[in-house]
């Protein structure tokens, strides 16, 4: 299709998108608004775990609030309530947009975030309670499986129906990378909760697990949101078709293999981490390939960040996708793994993973998608942007933080004349500032979970147009305005 | 429908050959590992122990996986004899190998530190026996109960200092304390001939 310069065409394309955003309204809303509690209950038990370890004797005195217990429920709320709910929401309203077609399944979808919320609810519950598995990145009981496995593939259901209805020749890369993670992440929950392990080889089972639970289920996801957000916002098609099948296809043959470098080192079969320390290394190729060709998507435009909210959540997780990734791949080196492996630093490059990244790009995304479905706009620019300052500032914080004291503590740990209790005591100042980090981001959850209200509720004053952090000059957001950007998933492809 | 199937089902095959490769083949490949001396299947109380252990989330602090000579400091450090084998875990249906050392490794921690008073001192406060750790207590594990209250069969557990009981109480180790303890003297390592 050509670009929709004719207004009869603009028309007829913006009625046919508020048809298909409509479709997705109460799926988007329930996946997205779960998400967001689960952030909350998530960044309350992490401010718990983390001023623990400034006051250790602070709620001991049951055991449901300890810190072995709280820290794992933190993980698994983000993980499986957070990301992956508000993943399937934003999933589902591209997966509708670019596949030009009603969303199919929406009773499959609200049953599934139904199920999704009792498997989180048990599973929280249930960790602090004492039934945690101990498996790291699947501590939640097997009876909160039994809800979110099938609330997974009842997603993966919908979306196939919706498929079939597809009025689309051409697929745009981020229903690849949508689709394979619908592929994916029901098959690596599944794979896991097999009772086939034990032992050592249970424990590369886990890292395969726990990092492709990163790398084929939330990267992807956020990866899609960014592909098509980037463009949309500033109006012109991605740089390079190729370059994206080329990330796409090299992304998903090499990240599934690199888990095991988490266990360099370890007692496992060399060949093990052999192999995931190669392939960690040639996901510099993917990386590359989608920094490069996002840069030279934005390049020109970048000054639009200034306005835009979504295109500034979204280029910062961009942003922080080439640093983790690039960062993860030399840190599988043996001589990396040496010092930073069993140190605060891991924990920072998971943040920079799950946070900086697909955060925030869920974040961006959520700011583009709520006034669509709701056809209500934000409430106020000045909560956005606190909300930006504080969660931006507040993950920087966080993983410097714990970058610098990971690294001291890698170094003191390598050297057996320092005392094991003054490594801890110098990682003491650092475990403050990651407090002070963590309370940023989390006020700035509470702020984005008052704009989510607000909207969902239809609240605040009604605004005209698209929410700018502060007045845009005419034309720079023309696309957004007029709903006739060039019609990127209809581009020449493959 | 046809490109649209190639692209999903070449992304399964994709992490289909890596479930087998690091999932499986490691099953297959240690299936018949032999433990290693020393390392004996568990007690009724020493898997309660684990239970404990595994409940309390002690991994995430504590590995239980001891670097090899030449790659870190850890037997400079004495914190075993040998770097671990596959051959410790065999009787672990679930692996507590950890990522994270915020406190010490344990896997030879009954050869470190074998004391059940120190122990359980430990575990009920544990600055009252290392000033300065940041490891959280765990009050619940016991009870402080007065003194003509403790039966014969209980395990007093000495506090000193400033976290000793008020006068006249005493802590006491529960069963769960106990066999945490008799868990954490499972994790001994031996030194084996050179394979």
């Amino acid at each position: 299709m050509p670009e929709s310069s004719a207004s009869s065409d603009g028309t007829l394309e913006a009625n046919w998108r508020r048809t298909v955003d409509r479709s997705t309204k109460w799926p988007v809303i329930a996946f997205i608004a779960s998400g967001t509690f689960w952030l909350l209950v998530g960044s309350v038990l992490a401010i718990i775990a983390s001023l623990k370890f400034n006051m250790p004797d602070w709620l001991v005195q049951q055991g449901w609030l300890t810190f072995g217990r709280v820290r794992p429920a933190h993980l698994n709320t983000v993980i499986y309530g957070w990301i992956s709910m508000t993943g399937v929401g934003v999933a589902t309203w591209l997966w509708a947009r670019l596949l030009k077609t009603r969303l199919r399944g929406q009773g499959l979808l609200l049953t599934s975030v139904g199920l999704w919320n009792v498997g989180m609810v048990i599973g929280t519950i249930g960790i602090l309670a004492g039934y945690s598995r101990a498996i790291e990145w699947v501590e939640m009981p097997l009876l909160a499986f039994a809800f979110i496995v099938p609330a997974m593939a009842m997603v993966t259901a919908a979306f196939l129906l919706t498929l079939r209805e597809r009025r689309v020749h051409h697929l745009f890369i981020s229903v690849w990378y949508t689709g394979a993670a619908m592929l994916w992440g029901p098959f690596l929950v599944i794979a896991i909760l097999l009772p086939i392990y034990s032992g050592v080889p249970e424990s590369t089972a886990n890292w395969w697990y726990a990092h492709n639970i990163l790398g084929l289920w939330i990267t992807p996801i956020a990866l899609a949101a960014a592909y098509y957000l980037i463009p949309k916002v500033i109006g012109r098609p991605v740089y390079s078709y190729h370059l994206s099948y080329l990330g796409f296809w090299t992304l998903a043959l090499f990240y599934n293999w690199a888990g095991a470098h988490h266990l360099v080192g370890g007692p496992v079969p060399q060949w093990t981490t052999t192999v995931s320390i190669v392939f960690s290394m040639m996901m510099i190729i993917p990386v590359v390939v989608v920094a490069v060709n996002h840069h030279l998507t934005v390049v020109g435009h970048f000054k639009k960040v200034i306005y835009s909210p979504t295109l500034r959540f979204v280029v910062f997780g961009a942003m922080s996708y080439t640093a983790v990734s690039l960062q993860g791949s030399f840190q599988s080196l043996r001589a990396w793994q040496e010092i930073t492996h069993f140190t605060q630093y891991t924990i920072a490059h998971s943040h920079l993973g799950v946070y900086a990244f697909a955060t925030m790009i869920l974040f961006g995304a959520t700011y583009y998608i709520m006034p669509r479905v709701m056809e209500w706009e934000w409430e106020s620019p000045r909560l956005v942007s606190i909300h930006f300052w504080t969660t931006g500032l507040g993950i920087g914080i966080y993983i410097t933080a714990l970058f610098i004291g990971g690294v001291i503590q890698g170094l003191q740990l390598l050297d057996p004349d320092v005392a094991f209790l003054q490594i801890v005591e110098d990682l003491k100042p650092w475990f403050w500032v990651r407090s002070v980090g963590g309370t940023l981001m989390t006020i700035g959850h509470f702020v984005f979970a008052y704009l989510l209200y607000r909207i969902i509720m239809r609240q605040g004053a009604p605004q005209t147009g698209p929410t700018y952090f502060r007045p845009a000059p005419e034309d720079m957001f023309r696309s957004r305005n007029t709903e006739s950007a060039p019609a990127l998933d209809e581009q020449p492809g493959l | 429908m046809t490109r649209a199937f190639l692209i999903f089902m070449g992304a399964f095959a994709a992490i289909l050959m890596s479930f087998t490769a690091l999932a499986l083949v490691p099953s297959l490949q240690l299936a018949a590992i032999e433990p290693t001396p020393g390392t004996t299947n568990y007690t009724f109380e020493e898997r309660l122990g684990k239970q404990v252990y595994m409940r309390e989330g002690c991994i995430y602090c504590h590995t239980q996986q001891v670097r090899p000579n030449g790659f870190g400091s850890d037997m400079d450090r004495g914190w075993g004899p040998r770097g671990s084998l596959p051959g410790d875990y065999v009787y672990d249906d679930t692996h507590q190998l950890g990522t994270m050392r915020t406190g010490p490794d344990l896997h030879d921690i009954a050869s470190r530190q074998p004391s059940r008073d120190w122990q359980l001192a430990h575990l009920y406060q544990p600055r009252s026996v290392s000033p300065g750790s940041v490891m959280p207590a765990y009050p619940y594990l016991f009870e402080v109960k007065n003194e003509a209250e403790v039966r014969a069969s209980e395990v007093t557990v000495p506090i000193s200092g400033d976290y000793a009981p008020p006068e006249g109480q005493v802590v006491v180790a529960t069963d769960e304390a106990l066999a945490l303890y008799e868990y954490l003297m499972t994790l001994e390592m031996q030194e084996v001939d050179d394979s």
